[in-house]
């Protein structure tokens, strides 16, 4: 239930609230892919700061980190498991590798998955994230 | 808009001579739109006497918006005059689920062994509708909805017409993992149907103490009542879902900690029988 406020929906605020206390990196967007939050454990993998990225249009989170797969080859957001969690509702899991804000390249293992507060509409996804070992 | 409280106590129906300046019935307010129907928001025990008060007059429509389906806003429903009229046109509202129709949520609760009349023989034959995404009409008012922090699926309701706004989340913990003084406004729960309304009724169950031994449990404290309706910029608080624990004195001294803790919004205890003209 959006309303034209501008207000989050609930089911955001909530994964915002649980994700801000854990020590697993997380990664929270909206029912359009816009990055609505990362959480403090996310930020030295992604080598940026939440409160300096703030909000970023599907489009612009997924070419910030330059997403590629363990070859160097680019994924589109269509084949992210974010992509694939918001847009097609179901989860997904992926080996990436990602170029920092802080200009250090780091491999990840990505995992996300819908948030469905109705069976029929995808109100955003998350993905938690962790470093690969010895990247 | 005219709105009355018929009850304010939260959780359990606890009438008797320690609450009688603020009432002991749960939740329910009506609403006065038009002479025809009636707006009635939550059905606890209040409803009955709202529906003894009508003397015979005959509504020709009921809307019923329920915040949630916990037993103190729906157990007065059972005892509402209007309900058993054939000639009603009885529409239920309520916040939507991930798993059932809210018709296959209530009716558990109209039928044997917990009542002995099933929901598909009551008169009135009420109809079941989830609250939609947008602002929708009834009668001369527009009723928005939003899901809100509280255990299971619950709702906040903004009802407004050209006078005013009244806000109503009776069972609300926006406190609950989110700062209240730090927090952008977007990232509030319930924050978008409170803005800036005249009038905003909401929980304020607990004093401190005993919110730090329910966190989680879906109530406010006093302080985050407060902070909530300064954060809405909400004209009136009136603090709402009063503990059954909590006698009058009890609920005057946890007044008194608001209107000190209060710098831009007036604060008041719900009671039964206050009438609030927008």
């Amino acid at each position: 239930m959006a309303d034209d406020s501008g207000q989050h929906e609930l089911i955001l605020i909530l994964a915002r609230d649980l994700t801000s206390r854990l020590a697993t990196p997380a990664f929270v967007v909206d029912a359009d892919g816009t990055l609505a939050y990362f959480n403090e454990a996310a930020e030295p993998v992604l080598g940026a700061r939440y409160a300096e990225t703030g909000e970023l249009p599907a489009g612009g989170w997924a070419s910030e980190w330059n997403p590629r797969d363990p070859s160097g080859e680019p994924v589109p957001l269509e084949q992210l498991p974010l992509g694939i969690a918001f847009r097609e509702g179901r989860p997904a899991h992926l080996p990436l590798r990602i170029m920092g804000g802080d200009g250090i390249e780091r491999d990840i293992e990505v995992t996300a998955f819908p948030l469905c507060a109705r069976a029929d509409e995808i109100l955003g996804a998350i993905a938690i994230f962790w470093e690969r070992a010895g990247s | 808009m005219r709105a009355t409280i018929w009850g304010c106590r939260g959780t359990l129906a606890s009438p008797g001579p320690e609450t009688v300046r603020y009432g002991g019935q749960t939740s329910c307010i009506a609403v006065d739109t038009d002479e025809d129907s009636l707006l009635i928001l939550d059905a606890g025990t209040g409803i009955r006497r709202f529906g003894m008060s009508l003397d015979g007059r005959r509504p020709k429509r009921v809307d019923l918006l329920i915040t949630h389906l916990h037993t103190d806003h729906i157990e007065g429903l059972r005892f509402f005059g209007p309900f058993w009229d054939p000639e009603v046109e009885f529409r239920i509202w309520g916040p939507p689920s991930p798993t059932k129709g809210l018709e296959q949520r209530l009716a558990p609760f109209f039928s044997p062994p917990y009542f002995p009349v099933h929901m598909r023989n009551v008169p009135s034959r009420p109809s079941f509708q989830e609250v939609p995404d947008a602002p929708w009409t009834i009668g001369a008012v527009t009723v928005s909805a939003a899901l809100v922090k509280h255990p299971g699926p619950a709702v906040g309701y903004r009802v407004e017409d050209g006078g005013g706004a009244l806000a109503y989340l009776p069972d609300h913990e926006p406190g609950l993992g989110t700062d209240l003084d730090a927090a952008d406004e977007t990232w509030i729960s319930g924050l978008g149907v409170a803005h800036g309304a005249e009038l905003l009724i909401h929980d304020g169950q607990y004093t401190v103490p005993e919110y730090d031994q329910r966190v989680g449990w879906g109530h406010s404290s006093t302080p985050d009542a407060v902070r909530f309706a300064e954060r809405a910029r909400a004209g009136r608080l009136v603090l709402f879902h009063h503990d059954p624990l909590h006698t009058d004195d009890d609920l005057e001294a946890i007044l008194a900690e608001a209107e000190r803790l209060a710098t831009s919004v007036e604060v008041e205890l719900g009671h039964e029988g206050r009438i609030f003209e927008l």
